[in-house]
């Protein structure tokens, strides 16, 4: 009983607790980039989830075998061989979405969601625990894509997907200055809940960042960040 | 004609093509190492250097590899795995023979594997070559676009830094602090861009 219990966290973790786009600030390229319309929010959370799914499982396996030296270029190929296949299934069966992420959707291998969870989870962890941390990941990956691509297709188009509901169109919400704008707001909503419930902030992008222990830039290299990052893991263990 | 559309190229991918600020590509770093001038020139000067090598190398190989031999759909493998190369050689390279400019760049290179605006430089120039109507397509205008997207990454960090630099001695509401201003913030400066659209185009007429 106990056990399972675990692996249901191991999945709800990656929705609310931890949820990678508005508490780990990860992946932010995507976020802004495809969440222009609910419709492509959803094709691109369910393509990375997918690709999570799958390059969570293998690492996970692969895990005693990869030398820790080269690991981060194992994971690299190993995520771009899953991302090729997904692109392949896209174009064959949503051509639609292929058309609207473009360049996006290739682009899924270097999100460092995926990244992420191969450093920090997969490696260390048996298959299923890993499985099921990349699908709710993706789960929470594809939420947060959602609830942008609704706010930003409700202000910007006035509808929600494709259906028309308000009658003004505030164009400037599905312009690039109106994804940076809701994706602050909704980090500060995100931050504001988690003062509340006495958890940490996040104040930049490099704290979750997968390369911050081989990074050695100005301000991902102190040790705060090392250590928080390691926190994180350990919390994950 | 030809230096024409490659002043035209070259502005464009700077102004109305901005990777960071209209594309969306190359955020983390954007936000996360502009807090300081130097750090963000640093960083951008690497972004540059290895956008332009990497497309160098991709460009040819994809047009004259991958392609006649029905392989394309290998794209996205086979670049990360030069990118990741080169970088890697990049990083060897300068430390054995240059090691003042190891000392300054160097610790950028590590996270430029997986920036996206590398991988996606590589990309988006390999389908300029089948939309572009106007004019060919060249090696040259790939490279050419590659250097405006590096210096257009330039001039978004430095003048971001600029703007966060004034954020330091701001009163922001508690909620607001950190992150949620950074970026928006960030969308005020995406604003000021979306005032070029169509500049390029009426400034260098092509048609």
């Amino acid at each position: 009983m106990a056990e399972k219990k675990t692996l249901m966290q191991e999945f709800t973790k990656g929705i609310i607790k931890e949820n990678p786009v508005l508490c780990l600030v990860l992946g932010t390229c995507p976020t802004l980039a495809v969440t222009t319309s609910a419709s492509n929010a959803i094709g691109m959370g369910v393509a990375a989830t997918a690709v999570l799914i799958c390059s969570n499982a293998v690492i996970s396996m692969l895990r005693k075998v990869i030398p820790d030296k080269v690991r981060i270029p194992a994971y690299i190929t190993i995520i771009a061989g899953f991302v090729t296949i997904v692109q392949m299934f896209v174009k064959a069966f949503a051509p639609a979405i292929n058309n609207s992420l473009g360049i996006f959707l290739p682009l899924i291998v270097v999100n460092c969601i995926i990244l992420g969870r191969a450093e920090m989870y997969a490696s260390k962890n048996p298959v299923l625990p890993s499985i099921l941390d990349g699908l709710g990941m993706g789960v929470g990956f594809t939420a947060a894509l959602l609830c942008m691509g609704i706010i930003r297709e409700l202000f910007g188009a006035g509808s929600i997907f494709g259906i028309q509901l308000l009658p003004v169109q505030i164009l400037i919400f599905i312009l690039p200055p109106g994804g940076f704008f809701v994706f602050g707001i909704l980090i500060a909503i995100a931050n504001k809940l988690n003062t509340k419930a006495g958890k940490k902030v996040v104040t930049s992008p490099c704290q979750g960042c997968p390369m911050s222990s081989t990074c050695k830039s100005f301000e991902c290299a102190n040790k705060e960040n090392n250590s928080n990052s390691k926190e994180v893991a350990d919390n994950v263990n | 004609m030809l230096i024409k559309s490659l002043v035209s190229v070259f502005l464009a991918a700077i102004l109305t093509e901005n990777y960071v600020l209209c594309k969306f590509l190359g955020i983390c770093p954007f936000l996360g190492v502009s807090k300081k001038l130097n750090t963000a020139v640093g960083m951008s000067v690497a972004v540059t250097f290895v956008m332009v090598l990497a497309t160098a190398v991709t460009f040819p190989i994809y047009q004259y590899l991958l392609v006649p031999n029905d392989l394309s759909y290998l794209q996205t493998i086979v670049f990360i795995l030069i990118i990741a190369g080169l970088v890697q050689l990049v990083e060897i390279v300068l430390k054995k023979y240059i090691p003042s400019l190891y000392q300054s760049l160097g610790v950028y290179l590590p996270l430029i594997t997986t920036n996206c605006a590398i991988l996606g430089v590589t990309m988006l120039v390999l389908q300029k070559v089948e939309t572009t109507a106007l004019y060919t397509y060249t090696y040259g205008h790939a490279l050419i676009n590659a250097l405006g997207a590096g210096i257009g990454f330039l001039v978004a960090m430095v003048m971001f830094a600029g703007v966060r630099s004034r954020l330091e001695s701001a009163d922001i509401p508690k909620s607001l602090q950190g992150l949620p201003i950074t970026l928006i913030s960030a969308s005020l400066v995406a604003l000021s861009f979306l005032g070029f659209s169509g500049f390029v185009d009426k400034l260098i007429p092509l048609a």
